[in-house]
């Protein structure tokens, strides 16, 4: 069994007892454990399921590469899925529940399919689900979802809070490590602003664990006198709990400080994530071990060697009394040497090399270990816990010689630098031979913009598993002159062991048969084994990405951090290629799984997306407001008064506005200034309307088109001198069209002499509309409203009620209108002031949906509706708005195109149901026969549609084929539920055809 | 506009009073650098900076055009005498004062409130007063300067200064520090 020893955990505190749960269960921790230190110290070794044949899984390594130990966090707001129990801090009070298993952790249904497993090899789901077709979406579906996936998706609200940080220094450090500690030291003894990340709460990485000596001392005392020195450094940041995510163009790096998952009730945001600008990246991320590949290497109790020895020297925890370990390389003794120090057994070494270890080996022989070498082991044997190992040579085809009893079986196939970081932004890798490993071509690193280097890595992360602070201070120096300075820092002298070389050690035993490959595991997350990879090349999957899909191996959370290298090495040699001919697959961020809150940042509810707001909001607010969102603008769809519904409102403010006086709120139409001598020449390239011989005083509708000739946008333009114009545009299209005069003018037209200015907020305008509108005006007093000094498409500016006012007589409801802007701070008090003059002629403001009433009442077209972004103004029998005379203007040459001057397009009508009812929106009217695919013929649809309460009917507008041409025929609109409306192609202006109502 | 405080982190005002005109012009000419001068009392800034002069700020908006921040009182008159100087040469003059609204954060943790929501490099050696910054503030479009080394003046949009203002209170929030630029 695991458990505590009565001594030793240097990062554990005896003296402050946590209290936790798992899967309901209590159990007591210290400060200073891990989740999963803690499980152990409490036997639970067990911690959850296996993905495809939910099979037991316990714990394998201590840190960021754990592919099993995942675990559901929380409850409610604080839920969370996936966390890895080795980085997950012991807190009092936490509640862990493992994953993935069903009915229970200890047992599982699903570990049915572990019996199944010849029948589920690499492709099974490819392969199997294709057929018949309609199964996957009705049956295999529903089923795999039902038994796979790891964590459950949260469903409460997070309770959390986020928040990110921009930063910006010389040089980043990434990984407290010794290696990245001395490489910080150097960057900032050389006055660079540094700043040093590392994702675990403490300094210092392995280097206490492996015990090593630095000046002839304990590491430690390095370690911390460093810390202290660097700590005391004004030039020099340092963020432990800080992960580097992940490194991007130019320097840009983003990193994932957990600052309140060690103590969840703590106030204060929970993530931070920085952003960072660094001219130089310092990757100092160490170094994983690898697994070894033989039979039931998955059976919990089997751990990375390195792990079993973190666990003992830093949380005091044993694995089991004893532990048989696996090696093909040094380090592993390291291992056994720990746990022998520590009062426990170690019944053997297992060295698969025949020459066996160097200067480690004597000193565990000394201990009186027993060391077998060119040994390997044939079996594991045990289901949820190791009962011990078969042994055999390695050189031969897993003929049992031996059987050990053990407890825990500490592996290692040597380490692997993380060079994850130094990859994202296109570090390449070496294939280093000699200690079996892909670490980072120095010559090939990740170049910025100007076209030098800007990441390097330094110690374990550069492939220095020995001498790491030798190889860290030459790293920093380099990165010290990158950044134009220079040192001449000399790293402290580290004590050093000889060692025998690694073995690469792919399969064990080497010619083992596919009884025990079918059970040696490459991909612990998800089950995937060495016969898959192999099953996998002979089936033709020979790029690594093709065969990571294929078998999943590397997928998922952990992303292959423990399994890539043994995989492709299988790989390699199932296709008869050397490993770098295989190559890795691609390494992208973020290094681990990072929040989607920490991602989210302070982007949630009041503040998820900025909300505009017009001067009259408040008053919009108070009084019945029904909110709809325009772009970033909240309008008022419509005011509800009483008990009354939308749709009632919207009748009642189409009626009085027709008959009375309405008010709108048209401040949201984008206004943009556009001067200077070369203005009317732009205007006439943006709008296909002439613009230039508009005369001060006067406004025009205009239409603008993007280059394909497609509207785009509309409004009306005033001149307002010699030299300016002033144009609206849509209420959504105000910063894009001021975007597309910017990019005509600065990328194409830079030589005209024309300066915009985007005024939108700058004015609150207001649309007063109605039979009452001029007497509403004029009693507010001030100026000539009258129809013989501002006539229909005029603009003048004077007072009104002693506003400054501009007044546009113009009108988008076929009523006597007139928009009048005052600036935005005085727009409220000019509303307020129209609402009480207004009130003796039966003022009402009406919302956004009265207005579309009353526009396509008159037939006028609206963007957005009538439009889609393949509708040409001709389509819409705009012809009298696209000058002939021009030479040129945006979308004219795409307009002449044969597509696009096809008689056959689809043109506007007005429809009128033959039963006065509401045509449904975006209906399609159906033609004769079918098309080639079977489908009805459609010859038309739906493009705006209302009840209009002037009429007392539906109305509509739609395009059709041949529509102008077809007045009085009646189309069918067959509607979702099978019946089918009956309209008639009329003219879409339905109101006031010859604007009566609005000449006045 | 409104006005109102709120303590954190930094100090955060939202404050009122201010006129505001853009002037388009080619910054680099000597006509267009006299006519400013002359109209303002201050010189057009170099990039990134701002000049401040008898309580007006001029503000490099890009090389070619000036925002001038003053009392509000003095805004008619400075637009007539900007357009008036500015005549004969390819110009624009436009009161944007009701556009805008404007915020001051303060306070020895001001840089990391800001840092939170700005992508600028806000290390005081870098950033130092009279420094200009056209940027964004987490989702919106601003511009800010240092008025000293602990105080800043941002520049938004009114129609949403509701979300400035919310997004600064809320990375204000004192349970939150940073310890970046301030220890």
């Amino acid at each position: 069994m695991s458990t505590r020893l009565s001594q030793g955990g240097r990062l554990i505190d005896r003296a402050s007892q946590q209290n936790f749960t798992f899967n309901g269960k209590r159990f007591k921790g210290y400060a200073g454990d891990t989740l999963a230190s803690a499980l152990l110290a409490n036997d639970q070794m067990l911690m959850g399921r296996s993905f495809k044949y939910h099979r037991p899984r316990g714990v394998i390594a201590s840190g960021a590469e754990e592919p099993n130990a995942l675990m559901n966090m929380g409850a409610e707001g604080k839920f969370e899925p996936n966390a890895r129990a080795t980085t997950t801090p012991l807190f009092d009070g936490l509640e862990a529940a493992s994953q993935n298993h069903f009915p229970s952790l200890e047992f599982d249904v699903g570990a049915l399919n572990t019996h199944l497993s010849r029948f589920l090899p690499a492709g099974f789901y490819y392969k199997m689900f294709i057929h018949p077709r309609p199964f996957w979406k009705h049956i295999y579906e529903p089923f795999i979802r039902q038994s796979a996936g790891l964590g459950k998706a949260p469903k409460a609200r997070d309770a959390d809070t986020y928040e990110h940080f921009y930063a910006f220094c010389d040089v980043l450090v990434i990984g407290g490590g010794i290696a990245g500690l001395q490489a910080a030291k150097v960057a900032a003894d050389a006055g660079l602003e540094v700043m040093l990340v590392e994702q675990d709460p403490h300094w210092g990485g392995r280097a206490p664990v492996d015990g090593t000596e630095v000046d002839g001392k304990p590491v430690q005392e390095w370690i911390d006198a460093t810390v202290a020195a660097l700590a005391a450094m004004p030039n020099v940041t340092m963020r432990a709990r800080c992960m580097g995510a992940g490194v991007y163009d130019h320097g840009y790096v983003l990193c994932y400080e957990r600052l309140t998952d060690h103590a969840p009730k703590a106030a204060g945001p929970r993530h931070r994530l920085w952003r960072v600008r660094a001219k130089q990246v310092v990757t100092a991320t160490g170094a994983i071990e690898r697994p070894l590949s033989f039979a039931g290497n998955d059976i919990p109790g089997v751990m990375l060697a390195g792990a079993v020895r973190d666990y003992v020297v830093n949380y005091g925890v044993s694995i089991g009394d004893r532990t048989v370990v696996v090696t093909n390389n040094d380090d592993a003794y390291r291992t056994a040497i720990a746990l022998k120090e520590s009062g426990l057994e170690v019944p053997a070494i297992i060295d698969a090399r025949t020459g066996g270890a160097g200067a480690l080996g004597d000193q565990a022989k000394a201990l009186g270990i027993r060391v077998e070498t060119g040994k390997a082991v044939a079996k594991v044997k045990g289901g949820k816990r190791v009962t011990g190992v078969g042994i055999c040579a390695q050189a031969g085809e897993g003929a049992v010689l031996e059987d050990i009893a053990c407890d825990c079986v500490a592996m290692s196939g040597g380490w692997s630098p993380v060079v994850h970081l130094w990859s994202h932004c296109g570090g390449k890798l070496i294939w280093d031979d000699a200690q079996a490993m892909f670490r980072p071509d120095g010559d090939r690193a990740p170049t910025s913009h100007d076209g030098n280097p800007f990441v390097i890595t330094a110690g374990a992360a550069n492939g220095a598993l020995s001498d790491v602070l030798a190889d860290a201070n030459a790293q920093a120096v380099d990165v010290v002159a990158r950044c134009g300075g220079t040192s001449d820092a000399q790293a402290p002298a580290e004590a050093s062991t000889s060692e025998n070389p690694i073995e690469p050690i792919w399969l064990m035993p080497q010619g083992a048969a596919h009884k025990l490959r079918s059970k040696s595991w490459l991909d612990f997350q998800n089950d995937v084994k060495v016969s898959d990879v192999q099953l996998a090349a002979q089936e033709g999957f020979e790029s690594v990405e093709h065969a990571k899909r294929y078998t999943t191996l590397g997928m998922a959370t952990d992303q292959g951090k423990t399994s890539n290298i043994n995989g492709l090495a299988i790989l390699s040699k199932e296709l008869g290629v050397d490993i770098p001919q295989v190559g890795t697959t691609t390494f992208r961020p973020p290094y681990t799984p990072i929040s989607m809150g920490a991602i989210a940042g302070e982007a949630r509810h009041e503040i998820f997306q900025p909300l505009r707001k017009t001067p009259m909001h408040d008053w919009h607010n108070a009084n019945g407001a029904h909110w709809e969102p325009v772009g970033h603008w909240r309008r008022p769809y419509c005011f509800l008064r009483g008990d009354e519904t939308p749709e009632q409102a919207v009748h009642r403010e189409v009626l009085n506005t027709r008959e009375k006086l309405g008010l709108l709120d048209a401040s949201t139409l984008g206004k943009i200034i556009v001067k200077g001598p070369d203005a009317g020449k732009f205007l006439d390239m943006m709008y296909t309307n002439m613009m230039s011989n508009l005369k001060p005083g006067r406004c025009r509708y205009g239409l603008m088109c993007s280059e394909n000739g497609f509207l785009s946008d509309d409004g009306v333009v005033a001149r307002i001198s010699e030299d300016t114009w002033l144009c609206h545009t849509t209420s959504g299209g105000a910063d894009r069209i001021h975007a597309h005069m910017e990019e005509w003018l600065q990328t194409e037209w830079w030589d005209w002499q024309v300066y915009t200015a985007n005024v939108t907020e700058q004015y609150a305008q207001v649309a007063v509309v109605g039979p009452n509108a001029r007497k509403v005006l004029e009693k507010l007093g001030g100026m000539d409203v009258s129809a013989e000094a501002l006539s229909f498409m005029g603009w003048a500016d004077g007072t009104l009620g002693g506003f400054d006012v501009r007044a546009y007589r113009i009108s988008f409801s076929g009523e006597l209108s007139y928009e009048i802007a005052v600036p935005a701070n005085q727009g409220r008090a000019f509303w307020d002031a129209l609402l009480e003059a207004g009130e003796e002629f039966g003022v009402m403001p009406y919302g956004t949906e009265a207005l579309h009433i009353m526009r396509a009442e008159k037939g006028f077209i609206m963007i957005g509706d009538e439009t889609d972004g393949t509708v040409i103004p001709q389509d819409l029998n705009l012809h009298w708005a696209i000058s002939k005379k021009k030479t040129d203007f945006l979308g004219k040459r795409a307009q002449m195109r044969s597509h696009m001057a096809d008689p056959n397009r689809w043109k506007l009508v007005g429809l009128e149901t033959t039963d006065g009812s509401v045509l449904p929106d975006g209906a399609y009217a159906v033609g004769v026969g079918t098309n080639a695919n079977g489908q009805r013929n459609m010859i038309g649809r739906v493009t705006s549609t209302y009840h209009s309460p002037t009429l007392g009917k539906g109305i509509a507008m739609g395009l059709v084929h041949h529509g102008p041409d077809r007045m009085g025929e009646v189309l069918d609109f067959p509607r979702v539920d099978g019946t089918v409306v009956k309209a008639k192609i009329v003219d879409p202006v339905f109101y006031d055809k010859e604007g009566a109502k609005q000449n006045v | 506009m409104s006005e109102r405080t709120f303590d954190g982190l930094a100090r955060i005002e939202q404050v009122s009073g201010f006129g505001m005109i853009s002037v388009r012009g080619t910054l680099g000419d000597a006509a267009f650098q006299a006519a400013v001068h002359s109209s303002t009392g201050a010189s057009v800034p170099e990039r990134g900076t701002v000049t401040t002069v008898a309580g007006r700020t001029l503000a490099w908006m890009s090389r070619d055009e000036v925002l001038v921040v003053c009392p509000a009182a003095d805004t008619a008159g400075l637009v007539t005498a900007l357009t008036k100087g500015l005549e004969g040469t390819h110009h624009m003059v436009t009161d944007v004062s009701d556009a805008r609204a404007v915020f001051r954060i303060s306070g020895p943790a001001s840089r990391d409130v800001l840092g939170k929501v700005c992508p600028v490099d806000l290390r005081p050696a870098t950033f130092q007063a009279g420094q200009f910054r056209r940027t964004r503030m987490a989702q919106v479009a601003c511009a800010f300067w240092a008025e000293d080394a602990t105080t800043f003046t941002m520049v938004g949009f009114r129609s949403v200064q509701d979300y400035v203002w919310d997004v600064l209170t809320t990375l204000a929030n004192p349970d939150a520090p940073v310890g970046y630029y301030a220890s």
